[in-house]
């Protein structure tokens, strides 16, 4: 049954969700949800001017996400505005620039679907490559200052007044941000990249008693969600990304129900201790 | 007191801008090693904006701060708040900033009595022991510098002077440079050798018997000041009174007032004791 495009999935699948669990523990610690959203829908304009200028679509949308994170970072400081209308601002700007940009060109038949749902079992080799690959100097990168970046989670002007550099930090995870897009774009799609961060991460807070236990556990849980959402959509024949999204969504509502079926056996039991 | 060496922190007239005015202006101070500074000041009169210049979280859009080469900070914010969905337990955060051995980590939470919350999850302790695991977390490290921002906060009217007792006792290991932010001159003065007195600008400074009686003080502080310390009880009651009102979010302001009752004995021979110090 382990037909060469399967295998080629999982590999690629297991490399983007051991890359998207740490980073989704600091999109769901620094209630970033709509950051990646945004990143996401700008991934588009990136997949746009890709096609326009006939280069790479990875490196096309890694550029495109640099540029709205860091002028998400320059107008948080020069425009009174709060963070989310901002992100509003710059998803549905990036979003609308790429499909006039698409418009324009007639030429091209774009599967836009793939690009919005990703296209997971049509990895090639290179596809793999560029996810392990990046997926490393993302994970290594994330390594070196994860001290830093964990400090200006927890407080950023003690992690500023103790020699942390923050700013730094917060730079250099943006651009560890738009490296996951751009890599774990075509596997998951555009719109799904942000269940990616954050489903592992939400489901690991509930086991977690450490910010490295965290991070390790989601990585952990999204590759379960590959397994799943791939072996799913292997038997019912359902999309792949999809699949995997659901896979991981069932295993978050199944930790909510058992989390609340245990209290409430607790509290009957409890109940019936007081009373008799 | 090692006042002949290189000032750990020191400020030249400097002074914030922001929104069309200055926060605090023409602010100048050095702190040297093993020396506890004291700012205090009315609310809004820019303590903690004073106190952010001199670590370097703000930069001074008049006049220069600086800080001596290669020194070690620690720094415990007014207000520290942990999103819930970070997992944090108090031996994590020990070390957030920097590695600390197992050994300083347990010394310093047995200094300030927070061994036994080693393995808490931070979000689950009470305002009064979060205040001295974040001042464990500041002293494991052995700083040249200690910033503490209203470190009694949340912390009951006995905790407060044993909180400053610590203080002292940390000082004179550590013979670190500590700068205090307080809203209560007489408490702290046991501890304190400067005291600073803010509002906007510095009003007066020096020893914390000088600032006591200085006319710019008891103008600032109103006529709960004026008879110094003669007033002392009836001082502390107003204060805590409004500070009770400061951090009302855990709706104990009657808890405050009630525990000042009962502590008005004990007051007074802490109150002796700052004589005698300044006697001998």
């Amino acid at each position: 049954m382990m037909d060469d495009f399967f295998s080629r999935a999982i590999i690629a699948g297991v490399g983007v969700a051991l890359v998207a669990g740490p980073l989704g523990c600091y999109i769901v610690w620094r209630r970033l949800a709509y950051f990646g959203d945004t990143l996401s829908h700008a991934a588009l304009l990136g997949i746009a001017l890709a096609l326009l200028f006939q280069v790479n679509i990875t490196l096309s949308v890694f550029l495109v996400s640099v540029f709205v994170s860091l002028s998400l970072l320059t107008l948080q400081r020069r425009v009174t505005l709060s963070t989310d209308a901002l992100l509003g601002l710059l998803a549905h700007s990036a979003l609308a620039f790429g499909m006039v940009a698409l418009s324009f060109m007639s030429w091209v038949r774009v599967d836009l679907m793939g690009f919005l749902f990703g296209d997971i079992l049509a990895v090639t080799p290179f596809d793999i490559a560029i996810i392990w690959g990046g997926g490393l100097v993302v994970l290594i990168i994330l390594m070196i200052f994860w001290r830093s970046l964990f400090a200006a989670t927890v407080n950023l002007e003690l992690a500023e007044a103790e020699g942390m550099k923050p700013e730094q930090a917060n730079v250099v995870f943006m651009l560890l941000m738009a490296a996951v897009i751009a890599i774990s774009m075509k596997i998951v799609g555009v719109l799904l990249i942000t269940s990616m961060l954050i489903f592992p991460a939400a489901i690991a807070r509930r086991f977690a008693s450490g910010p490295e236990q965290m991070a390790l556990l989601s990585a952990l849980i999204g590759v379960v969600a590959v397994f799943g959402g791939l072996f799913g959509s292997l038997q019912w024949d359902t999309p792949a990304g999809p699949s995997i999204v659901v896979a991981a969504s069932t295993f978050f509502i199944i930790t909510v129900l058992t989390a609340t079926f245990c209290k409430v056996i607790k509290s009957i039991r409890f109940n019936k201790g007081n009373n008799y | 007191m090692a006042t002949g060496s290189t000032p750990l922190i020191s400020l030249k007239n400097a002074g914030i801008y922001r929104s069309d005015r200055w926060l605090v202006r023409n602010v100048s101070f050095d702190l040297a090693q093993g020396e506890i500074l004291t700012l205090i000041g009315p609310n809004g009169s820019g303590k903690s904006t004073t106190a952010k210049m001199a670590l370097g979280i703000l930069t001074p859009d008049e006049g220069s701060s600086n800080k001596r080469n290669n020194l070690k900070v620690r720094y415990v914010p007014q207000k520290v708040s942990i999103d819930w969905t970070v997992p944090l337990k108090v031996r994590r955060l020990m070390s957030l900033t920097g590695r600390v051995s197992k050994f300083e980590a347990d010394r310093a939470m047995t200094l300030t009595g927070t061994l036994h919350l080693a393995n808490s999850e931070v979000r689950t302790l009470s305002g009064g022991e979060f205040q001295r695991v974040l001042l464990a977390r500041a002293i494991a490290f052995k700083p040249d510098l200690l910033v503490l921002d209203e470190p009694v906060q949340g912390v009951d009217f006995n905790g407060e002077i044993e909180m400053y007792e610590l203080i002292r006792k940390i000082r004179d290991e550590l013979q670190c440079g500590v700068l205090l932010i307080s809203h209560d001159l007489h408490i702290v003065m046991a501890a304190t050798d400067r005291v600073i007195c803010l509002n906007g600008h510095v009003c007066c400074s020096g020893s914390p018997m000088k600032v006591a009686v200085s006319p710019e003080y008891k103008e600032l502080f109103g006529a709960r000041a004026a008879s110094g310390l003669a007033l002392y009880e009836h001082h502390h009651d107003h204060q805590h009174f409004s500070n009770g009102e400061i951090f009302t979010e855990n709706g104990d302001n009657k808890g405050v007032k009630s525990s000042l009752v009962h502590s008005h004995n004990s007051n007074d021979k802490n109150h002796h004791s700052i004589g005698d110090q300044h006697d001998g």
